[in-house]
């Protein structure tokens, strides 16, 4: 307990993913099983501990502190766990014992719920402030260190010498503390097997298509489909159950029920997920609203109904059609979905086209008014490949949209970058006065961060902590891949993806752009 | 008996005694000045006469020049008295830095006690706090929440040290408060057998200098300088808080950021500064000690000056006294 007491510490001082992935492999070589299995499946959000509830804490802090004290403190601090950790009267004897972390683990698991709020009680008794917060942190599940899943399995990855791949394909096949994987991992035992588990399998990926591969996409070797700006997902239903996981896995089916309720017959599909009235297709913002759903009510997703354009099947009826052509895999798809007819799941039409000049028509021809983001194209005789293949598969996003906008505030960067003035918030004008409309903080080099630094400190009007307001003299083209509406924003608009193309050092600020230049650009619901 | 909240008064320029026609620790120049101790939001320059002890004045005029005042220092030792238009005035020990005092003002038979900034740990470059019984006790607020407990100083160095051995490639940047926090975390490092040459950034030179020559040894000090900078990985170089993430930082190799603060008890704040290390050191008193404070000056009434006065205010209720925050601004040290 105390270790994992120091590794979340360090974790969450550490700034860098490089930092981070170091504490996490010299944790995992130095802890043994089964705690370090354990702590995994704490960072990575998968251990469950139904009777281990805030209303629990809360009582106990209750009993202990003051009610107008506790509500200072907590008002103060913001974070129950830290408060409670911070305000637990915990006799200041000299340093105590404590059990290991699977033995904590395993009583917050077994301990019968009345008993649980005194077995919590005498550990937070022992412990030191930091290892308090550890063992709240557990219970509340989301720790906000800065370690995501995804980074969790690159650790793994690392820690054993294999693809990361094959840890994703694995991980929702495997139940805490892992005991199978670690021996894997560590060359004392084989692959894990998970096949009667509704698992993620790892996504194909595309490069970038670049002038020089112009040559190569024919229409008898390349087939075009449309790049949809939704949410690549990949949507499972077998025997056992549905899920539906993002690229890296993530498994977000509690978020979206409809999708899964969708899906009528036993396949592994590879798709975009999409907000979808009707024959309207909704905005990303759309999308944005369902995601941070947990658990939408009926009428959120009656407002905002998800549905699945579906390009690819990795499975079908129980069989793995992977190794098939990518003709194949579309016409096994196309063929099902005639059949099971499922709502909500429609086929990513393919984009006939004669030579490449229709291509690039094809592609100018797409108006900001739609969900579609470029071009798909994809090798008709390529198998289903995980990770990122050079040739099978190429996206063709179309040009950027691009305003010139003036620099309004700039605060310091973090990491290598905490003396440095490097996110930028720009605006445009409205009338005499500038709204700001987005904010970016990459598309320049080193050397012109350096420039973009030493103007801010010499142009600054006032400074807010780390932020700080600049004369409104600097212009930037700021390029961008969509707008959209936005009530949270003053301007009304929110940019998607928006990065500096260029300083223009020569630009007056009066020559900006207007707000209005947005409004032509706007994605139309 | 004159009751004290019919001769003290909280205006503009600061607390102002009105038989006395003083203030204390005025924010604005004054006629008559005393000062509790030399962190700049507590002695301003520009008074006429100005109360302290020697050496809080030393510390003034090093940071403002020999003519801070416009008229007379008052220099006053711990313990000594002087008659003020009928008030009498004496310093008292506080033990939050060098020459830091607690002001005792007697009228017309009724004492009150302004602690100004304190704290009860043990620290080797002041004097400690001295509990000076009154019937008014002027208390500062600035941890005054139960969150704030802070560490044993040697437990807090020793993390230091720890790092220290851990990344000898780092150079260890520690921001603290240039008077008072500098020199006392340059003594424990001392203390803790660390005897390496401490670097320092140019805003703290001058005030070490003056510590040694009132006697605090500080061992081996250096300045950062553009020649030395480069080659500071693995040592111990000590800055003001606000040169943290200054481009001065910049050419120091590989920077492991720490910082020796109170507010380093919470984590969102530390994260937020882009601290590492964070070094819960403070020279305030945290809540144990605030409330150890209230029993042992025994006063039947406290006010509140600065900081999370709403929580001392009522335990201050809840242990039987007469208690009331005074809502003074300005004095918030966020830099602690």
């Amino acid at each position: 307990m105390k270790a994992f007491s120091r590794l979340l510490e360090s974790l969450y001082y550490e700034p860098s993913t490089l930092g981070k992935t170091r504490l996490l492999l010299d944790y995992l070589r130095t802890t043994p099983d089964p705690d370090r299995g354990y702590a995994v499946a704490i960072i990575a959000g998968d251990l469950s501990l139904p009777n281990f509830r805030r209303a629990m804490v809360l009582e106990l802090i209750r009993a202990r502190v003051d009610s107008t004290l506790l509500a200072l403190s907590h008002d103060y601090v913001g974070e129950l766990s830290e408060t409670v950790a911070h305000l637990w009267p915990a006799p200041q004897a000299e340093q105590s014992d404590l059990p290991r972390l699977h033995e904590v683990v395993e009583a917050l698991r077994h301990t019968p719920k009345a008993q649980l709020p005194d077995y919590v009680a005498g550990l937070l008794d022992r412990m030191t402030s930091p290892e308090r917060w550890a063992l709240l942190k557990i219970g509340a599940g989301a720790l906000r260190i800065g370690v995501s899943a995804r980074l969790l399995k690159q650790v793994l990855a690392k820690f054993g010498d294999q693809p990361v791949e094959r840890i994703e394909s694995l991980w929702h096949g495997i139940d805490p503390p892992y005991l199978p994987l670690f021996d894997w991992l560590e060359g004392r035992g084989p692959e894990p097997v998970v096949t009667e588990r509704l698992t993620f399998t790892p996504v194909m990926l595309a490069h970038p298509l670049e002038a020089r591969d112009h040559a190569l996409i024919m229409p008898d070797t390349y087939a075009a489909e449309w790049k949809y700006d939704g949410i690549r997902v990949q949507v499972v239903h077998s025997g056992i159950g549905r899920a539906l996981f993002t690229r890296t896995g993530d498994d977000i089916s509690g978020s979206f029920p409809d999708v899964l309720a969708h899906l009528n017959f036993h396949a592994v599909l590879d798709g975009e997920l999409l907000v979808q009235r009707g024959e309207k297709t909704g905005t990303f913002n759309d999308l944005q609203q369902r995601l941070g759903r947990k658990a939408p009510s009926a009428k959120y997703m009656a407002d905002y109904p998800a549905a699945i354009v579906a390009y690819d099947v990795l499975f079908l009826e129980g069989e793995d059609v992977r190794a098939c052509s990518y003709d194949q895999r579309r016409a096994l798809l196309q063929a099902a979905l005639e059949r099971h007819r499922p709502e909500g799941i429609r086929l990513s039409p393919q984009l006939p086209y004669g030579d490449f000049a229709e291509l690039e028509a094809l592609r100018a021809s797409v108006d900001n008014a739609s969900v579609i983001e470029g071009l798909m194209l994809k090798r008709r005789d390529s198998a289903y490949v995980a990770g990122r293949p050079t040739g099978p598969w190429y996206k063709w996003k179309i040009n950027p949209k691009l305003v010139d906008a003036v620099l309004m505030y700039a605060q310091r960067g973090s990491g290598k970058r905490s003396s440095f003035y490097s996110d930028f918030t720009f605006g445009l004008w409205a009338g005499n006065q500038l709204l700001p409309v987005g904010k970016a903080y990459f598309g320049f080099t080193d050397a012109e961060l350096k420039d973009l630094d030493k103007w801010v400190r010499h142009n600054t009007l006032n400074s807010f902590g780390p932020v700080r307001e600049v004369k409104k003299e600097l212009v930037f083209e700021v390029a961008f891949d969509a707008v959209n509406p936005s009530k949270r924003h003053k301007s009304g608009y929110a940019l998607r993806f928006p990065r500096i193309n260029r300083i223009r050092w020569d630009k007056h600020a009066q020559e900006a752009d207007r707000l209005d230049a947005l409004e032509a650009l706007v994605a139309v619901r | 008996m004159t009751h004290p909240r019919d001769w003290i008064e909280v205006r503009p320029e600061g607390v102002w005694c009105r038989p006395g026609d003083f203030f204390i620790d005025p924010m604005q120049p004054v006629e008559s000045a005393v000062v509790t101790h030399g962190h700049a939001d507590h002695a301003r320059a520009g008074h006429r006469h100005v109360f302290a002890t020697p050496e809080t004045l030393a510390i003034m005029r090093s940071r403002y020049g020999d003519n801070h005042f416009s008229d007379a220092e008052h220099p006053l030792t711990y313990g000594q008295s002087v008659d003020i238009n009928g008030v009498r005035l004496s310093l008292h020990p506080a033990g939050h830095i060098l020459g830091s005092a607690q002001a005792r003002l007697e009228y017309d038979g009724a004492t009150i006690v302004f602690s100004g900034d304190y704290k009860r740990r043990a620290d080797p470059t002041c004097v400690p706090f001295e509990p000076v019984p009154c019937d008014v006790f002027v208390t500062e607020a600035t941890f005054a929440l139960p969150v704030f407990r802070h560490p044993p100083l040697e437990d807090e160095i020793a993390r230091l040290l720890a790092s220290l051995r851990q990344f000898p490639d780092r150079c260890h940047l520690v921001g603290a408060y240039a008077l008072g926090k500098c020199q006392r975390v340059i003594c424990a490092l001392r203390a803790a057998g660390y005897l390496e040459t401490v670097y320092l950034h140019g805003a703290m030179q001058r005030l070490c200098e003056l510590y040694q020559s009132l006697g605090v040894d500080l061992g081996a000090l250096e300045p950062v300088t553009a020649e030395n900078a480069r080659t500071l990985a693995g040592r111990i170089v000590l800055c003001p808080p606000s040169a943290l993430k200054d481009r001065w930082s910049r050419r120091l190799p590989e920077v492991l950021t720490a910082a020796a603060s109170g507010w380093m008890r919470i984590r969102a704040r530390a994260k937020q500064k882009g601290v590492e290390l964070p070094l819960v050191i403070s020279d305030h008193a945290d809540w144990d000690e605030l409330i150890q404070t209230l029993t042992d000056v025994g006063a039947p009434e406290v006010w509140v000056t600065h900081g999370r006065d709403d929580a001392l205010v009522h335990q201050a209720t809840q242990m039987g006294l007469k208690a009331r925050a005074l809502h003074l601004i300005g004095y918030e040290d966020d830099a602690e």
